[in-house]
This record gives C-alpha cells, structure tokens and sequence, in this order.
C-alpha cells in the first residue's frame, strides 16, 4: 500500500485520543505508563468530560504526565497528589478529578495523604502504577518491590529482615469505609489493557456518585529498572509481581 | 454593616476568612492557634457563603490542599503554629515556585523543636529569608492588633491573586489569643467559577475547547528555561518591594532613641514610648507591617537621625539584621529580646533602652 | 482613663470569664479593651489569670507586669501578683483558701468573702460574679446597664435567663466588699 492509500478514512483502524497531546512521550519503549496515559485519555475522551477534568502529576516517571494528558493539570510535590486532588474535589466538586502516582509516591513518602483521602471517602479517581520501583532516580528500592528483588539500593536482592515487607497498599485500602470501588488491573496484554479501560471507565464514572474514592492500581513493568528487554520484563511481571499482586477487584460497592 | 465584635486573634481570622470570601480553609490543630479551626467549624460557613473547611490528617497535607485549591484558583488558606509551618515549608516552596496565590497564618510560639505553646517571633527568619529551598520570598504581614488579624484574611488574598504569590500572615501567641474589639463586614461573596476561569487564565480550571491546557508546575528541567522562571520571579519581587512597604510611625519625629518592633512586640513598645517619655526619655517606635517587603527607607531615614535604635523581638536577634542593614550601620543598632516564651514587659525594655 | 486589670485564680473558678464579661460591657460603653489570657496547660484545672484593660485611648500593650488593680482568687495568684500592683493601686482578693494574707502598706486592699456567701445561698456558679461586684463598688467602670448588655454579647443566648441572677451576685458582691487595708 502506498502512504495516500494507508491514510483514506476507509483504512483508519486506529486513532490517538484528542486528549492526548501531540508531545513525544519520554517513557522508556515497553512502559505501561503510555498505554495507561492513553487508556486514562481515551476514557476522557468518549465521557465527553475534557473541560471538566483536572489531572494531578506526582514526582516519578510520570511526573511530566502534565505534558501528554490535554487536560488542565497540576504537578504535585511527591507524595502528596492526594491532597490536592482532595482540594480541588471539594473546590469543584462537578468537575472530573483524577491522581496518578507511582508506587514510591503514592505507598511511601505519601502513604499517609494515601490512606487519608480515601478513608475520608474523597470523589475522585486515584490511579497508582506499580511496578515495584523507583523508575526516574535510576532503580532504587520501592515499598512494592518484592522479596529477593534485585534494585540499586538492594543490590543483593530485598532482604525481609532489614528491609522490611513489599506493602500491598491496595489491599489496606479496600478496607476503609470511604473506598468504593477498590481495583487491581494490568495493561501488558491487550485483553488486560481493554479491562483495565473499563476500570478507569468505571472509576471516572463513580465520580458522579460522590459515594467515595475509586482506586485502580496497574501493576506494571520497568525493563530500564528491572534490566530486562520490554518483552522479558512482561513475562516476569507476570511470574513474580502477578502472584504476589493478584488482578482483580478487590472492592466494588457501587 | 459594620458589626462590633470582641474577638480572639485567632477568631479573627477564621471570621475574616468567611466574611471575605474564601474558598477553603484546610488546617491541623495546634496550640495557640486551634480556636481558628474550632471557630470555623462552629460558624458552619458551607452555609454562610459555601466555604470548604477541612480538617487535614498533618500539616504537610494542609498545605499541600492550598496547593491544589491555589493552583484551581480559589482563595485557599491555611494555618499553623511553629512546628506545624515547619512542615509546610516543602508545600510553601513549590507554591512559589508554581506561582499560585495562596494565604498562611503562623500564630508563632517557642522553639526550637516541640519549644513551648507560648508566644514567639522566633520564626521570623524562616518566614522571611526562606524556610523552603529555592529563591524565593513570602509576602508577610505582621498584626500587632485582632483588628489586623481580621483585615489581614483579605488584604492577604488581595496581595496573593495580585502577584500570585504566596502571602504569610506572622502573628503570635499573644495576638493569637487576646480578645479586642473588632469591626466586622458583611459577608462578601465567593468568586464564582465563570469569574475565576475569565479572571485567572492560568488557573487549571478545566480545559475548554478555546484555549490550550493549563499546567501548574513548578518543575522545569532545563536550566535555561528554569533561570528564566527565576528572573521573572526576581523580577516580581522587586516589583513587590516597590509597592507594598506597609508600616507605622509612632512618636519618632522628635525621638532621640528608635524601637523597632512587629506584631505584639510592637504593642508592648508602645506600652515603653508612654513609660518612657513620662521620664522624660525621648522614643519613638517604627512599626513594620510588611516583614518581607522590608521596610528599609524608613527605618534608614528616620534612624539615621536617632542616637541609637533598639530592635526588640521575641527572638534572640533576628529582625536585628534587616535593620543593620537598613542603617547601613550608620547608627548603633541593639537587639533586646526574651526567648522560649518569655514575653518581655514593658519595665524591662525601657531599661534595656536606658542601659543602650 | 485607663485601667489595667489582672483576674487570677484556679482555672474553674470563672476567672477568663469574668474578665470577658468587663470586657463587653466595656465594649457596650463604648470603650477600648483588651482581654489577654495565660493559655495553655493551666486551662485544665491549674492557675488562670487574665489580663484586662479598660481605656478611653487606643490601648498599648495587652501584655502587662504592673496594674492598677488584682483580683486574686488563690493563694498561687496571692504570691505572684501581689508585687504586681502599681503603688496606690488595688488589690481585691476572696479571703477563702488564703493562707498568707497581702501585706503591702502602699496599696487598697479589700477583701470579697464571695466563696462562702455563694455556697451559702446556693449559686456556686456565681462566685466570679460576685468577686465582680466587689470590683465595681470601688470602680464603677461599667454601668449597670452596660454590665447587662455586656452579659447578653458575652453569654450564649439559651443562657439569658440567668442573667437576672447575674446581676443580684454583682449587688451581693458589692454589699460583701469589706475594707482590709485603705490607704
């Protein structure tokens, strides 16, 4: 097929979201966190809801996460997303408000903005992207990484002992009260990236209930962290994080 | 309408608050400043005007939730005592550095540490040479009255959306705590969302189809473009130091001795120009209002004639700086203060100025 | 005129409000004032003490170390603020629970026996009233009708009806108000 051919309307079989900016994205090839962007973009996208969405960045990999989504967004300090996603619920409440966080972020140094935005049952949607480390500062060691896990700062693997516990932080959160809907997906197939879409969906939605916080954690991947190719890292998320971070819904009071 | 009211300082604050149309107040309890919250809360302003007021889960949440109601463009406020705006002063850095307008109250008591619950200046250089990283400035007011700490609220804001910069109020103990009389107004409306989204074309108030996405950020990678956010905050703040000197003189046009003194040190001052000039001592009293802009040129002008200026401050010598420099060490400048709480009487500074 | 006034006693005893209900009839009278408590720990159940100042002027200081007049209520109150009275100044002071009488010769010293006669006639809760009227025998800085006004800003409304009450304690006070050492 020539380009002229490719291009006819007739032929289009995919389109990027228009919530989507035009920006190149920095992730390293293999990322989930693209494919989540899109998915988060595409759910903007087809409930219309683009003028009513505020986004808050977090410190980590997706911390130019303000650059891709073509929505209004804030870049928050890291750790403390929820916080202002609680303010600006509150400030907005009919707005469509969304967090998205990595796991050093959102399940250490901001456990407790975490912990407290959806135990006071906040009406927006938390997104937390776990792939068991620190991405951006080079691979260090994350509450999330997992025992005997090789990182920059576990150089020998996690050590139980003196290193303490992966933290199954979604698993905490299902069991507040001010929780609705409490999920754990993944995006490295296409038939998981279509279910977590509807997660997201789901999640969006809830929002104009006001019955509480929705949070969608995506276990995912780092080939640069984890020093594997995209394609071994998937398959090693799915031998070592799956087991340990069971998909599914943990929580679904709608 | 005017309303007499007698009031807490702190109370003040919270009725300033609601009567000037603020958005949202998000705040943890500390002594001496948790009537501000009490009060808001009994008042139920989601009733009154549809003001949000949360209690956070920590200080660093509190200021963290200003961040974000800033950063939507509502008037978002917060409030603390010493240890508590400590721990505000990551979310105070990136507030300025974001350039979003944003008001926080300090009724300052003892440090360092866990220090003491009574009154203090002692954080006068943290609030006004930094706190944060980064170079940048906090407005700052200083109340020597609850009348101040009423009109503050608004004059707070007013200065915050002005040059979208963060604005402290710096009280204290004392003037958390003392009850005075205070004129109050009505009750003035919110801002509405079409408002702040016409008004405030940075805000990130939802995208509509018009305009470009906004982002509020205070990161920026390249050293180029992050030198230029700082020229232009540089810039800004000059402009500040231009416009917005505040002060009081009181007496000192034929005073052969300067106190200069802020919020409740400033009202026990007064207390030593009466005591004073019944001996026959001849003191007058420089009041800054604005902490940071400094007012330098007054304090230069009328402390260059004196024969000496005292700088009392519950602290153990921190405005004294600021003063020095003022002078260009022109005349001696002597620092008298009382720390941990010790709130110094009015006998003892009129020595410590007997003794100059 | 201005008048610098220290209340202190144990916390419980209505010290803060006894200072908060001369500050609003002052207010009513349409004077300045300042009401500046000791905060903290001693709130629950130690020593209290407020300091309130009555004036025609803009008032300087709310924080002082010499008054005109002390209203001391305990004996902790007696031993630290007996000094603090400015010479020729007043003193007034509920004999109860006094184990070291004042002893300075260069001030007015009244005493108010106002525990004893509230427990007597029943109005324990009171007593600060009582004290109060004492204070307002020798200074009458506030009139009776602004002392009601001053009760109807200072007390929530469910409570209005005890302010007849309130009143008859203040008359009780300055019936009670007994001269210990006038200059």
């Amino acid at each position: 097929m020539t380009r002229e051919e490719i291009i006819k309307p007739e032929n289009l079989v995919y389109k990027k979201t228009s919530v989507l900016t035009d920006n190149v994205m920095h992730y390293c090839p293999g990322c989930g966190h693209g494919l989540t962007h899109r998915l988060i973009a595409e759910v903007i996208d087809e409930m219309g809801i683009q003028d009513k969405t505020i986004g808050v960045a977090p410190v980590g990999c997706a911390v130019l996460a303000y650059n891709y989504f073509d929505v209004d967004c804030i870049e928050a300090a890291h750790g403390r997303a929820p916080a202002l996603g609680t303010a600006i619920k509150r400030l907005y409440p009919e707005h469509f408000v969304f967090t998205y966080q990595g796991d050093g972020d959102l399940a250490a140094i901001g456990t407790a903005e975490t912990i407290h935005a959806c135990n006071r049952g906040e009406n927006f949607t938390m997104i937390f992207v776990n792939n068991g480390i620190y991405g951006m500062t080079g691979g260090q060691m994350a509450p999330t990484t997992l025992k005997d896990m090789k990182t920059s700062t576990s150089p020998y693997g996690r050590d139980l002992q003196t290193m303490g516990n992966p933290l199954k932080i979604t698993e905490l959160i299902a069991q507040l009260p001010g929780a609705l809907y409490v999920t754990r997906q993944a995006v490295y197939t296409p038939a998981l990236a279509r279910k977590c879409k509807k997660a997201i969906r789901q999640a969006f939605e809830n929002q104009k209930l006001k019955q509480g916080i929705s949070f969608i954690e995506i276990v995912s991947n780092c080939n640069s962290g984890w020093k594997l190719s995209p394609i071994q890292a998937n398959e090693w998320l799915e031998q070592n994080m799956l087991p340990f971070y069971p998909l599914g819904d943990l929580k679904n009071n709608k | 309408m005017k309303e007499l009211r007698l009031m807490k300082g702190n109370e003040a604050i919270a009725e300033g608050a609601i009567r000037c149309g603020c958005d949202g107040y998000f705040g943890y309890p500390i002594t001496p400043q948790s009537e501000i919250l009490e009060h808001l809360m009994a008042e139920k302003p989601y009733e009154k005007t549809g003001m949000v007021v949360l209690q956070a889960e920590s200080e660093v949440a509190s200021i963290n939730m200003v961040y974000g109601g800033g950063a939507v463009g509502k008037k978002v406020m917060t409030t603390s005592s010493s240890p508590g705006v400590s721990l505000m002063q990551e979310g105070l850095s990136y507030i300025a550095g974001a350039e979003i307008p944003a008001l926080c109250v300090n009724v300052v008591r003892g440090g360092p540490g866990l220090g003491t619950i009574q009154p203090s200046q002692a954080d006068y250089f943290q609030t006004v040479k930094g706190g944060g990283h980064g170079d940048y400035r906090l407005i700052t007011l200083a109340p020597a009255s609850v009348q101040e700490m009423y009109d503050f609220v608004e004059l707070g804001f007013d200065l915050a959306f002005k040059y979208r910069n963060p604005v402290m109020i710096l009280s204290d103990g004392i003037i958390g705590q003392v009850m005075e009389k205070v004129e109050v107004g009505d009750y003035k409306p919110r801002w509405t969302d079409e408002y702040i989204a016409e008004t405030f074309p940075w805000a990130a108030t939802g995208k509509p189809k018009k305009r470009d996405h906004n982002i509020v950020t205070s990161l920026q990678l390249e050293s180029a473009k992050q030198e230029k956010v700082n020229l232009r905050l540089q810039a800004k703040y000059k402009e500040c130091e231009a416009n917005e000197v505040r002060y009081e003189t009181i007496q000192c046009e034929d005073a052969d001795y300067i106190l200069v003194a802020y919020g409740s040190s400033a009202r026990i001052c007064q207390k030593v120009l009466q005591l004073a000039r019944e001996e026959g001592i001849k003191v007058g009293l420089i009041r800054p209002i604005t902490l940071w802009p400094f007012p330098k040129q007054i304090i230069h002008d009328i402390g260059i004639k004196a024969k000496g200026i005292l700088s009392v401050e519950m602290n153990a010598g921190q405005m004294i700086e600021d003063v020095m420099l003022a002078v260009e060490c022109k005349v001696p400048v002597k620092h008298y203060g009382r720390f941990g709480g010790i709130v110094p009487t009015p006998s003892e500074i009129l020595q410590a100025l007997k003794n100059f | 005129m201005t008048e610098e006034i220290i209340i202190a006693g144990f916390g419980g005893q209505g010290v803060l409000s006894m200072g908060k209900i001369l500050a609003y009839s002052g207010i009513m009278q349409n004077k300045e004032v300042s009401w500046m408590p000791s905060y903290g720990p001693e709130m629950r159940g130690g020593t209290s003490n407020v300091t309130v100042i009555i004036s025609d002027e803009r008032i300087s200081s709310p924080c002082l170390n010499q008054f005109d007049t002390a209203i001391i209520l305990n004996q902790p109150s007696m031993d630290k603020f007996e000094n603090s009275v400015k010479p020729g100044g007043l003193l007034i002071y509920d004999p109860n629970g006094i184990t070291s009488p004042p002893t300075r010769k260069d001030i007015n010293i009244y005493q108010v026996a106002a525990a004893e006669e509230a427990a007597k006639i029943g109005i324990a809760k009171l007593f600060n009233m009582i004290v109060l009227g004492g204070f307002l025998k020798i200074k009458p800085l506030v009139t009776e009708e602004f002392l009601k006004k001053g009760l109807e800003k200072s007390l929530p409304e469910r409570h209005h009806g005890l302010i007849p009450e309130n009143i008859k304690a203040v008359e009780i006070g300055k019936e009670l108000l007994k001269p210990f050492h006038v200059l």
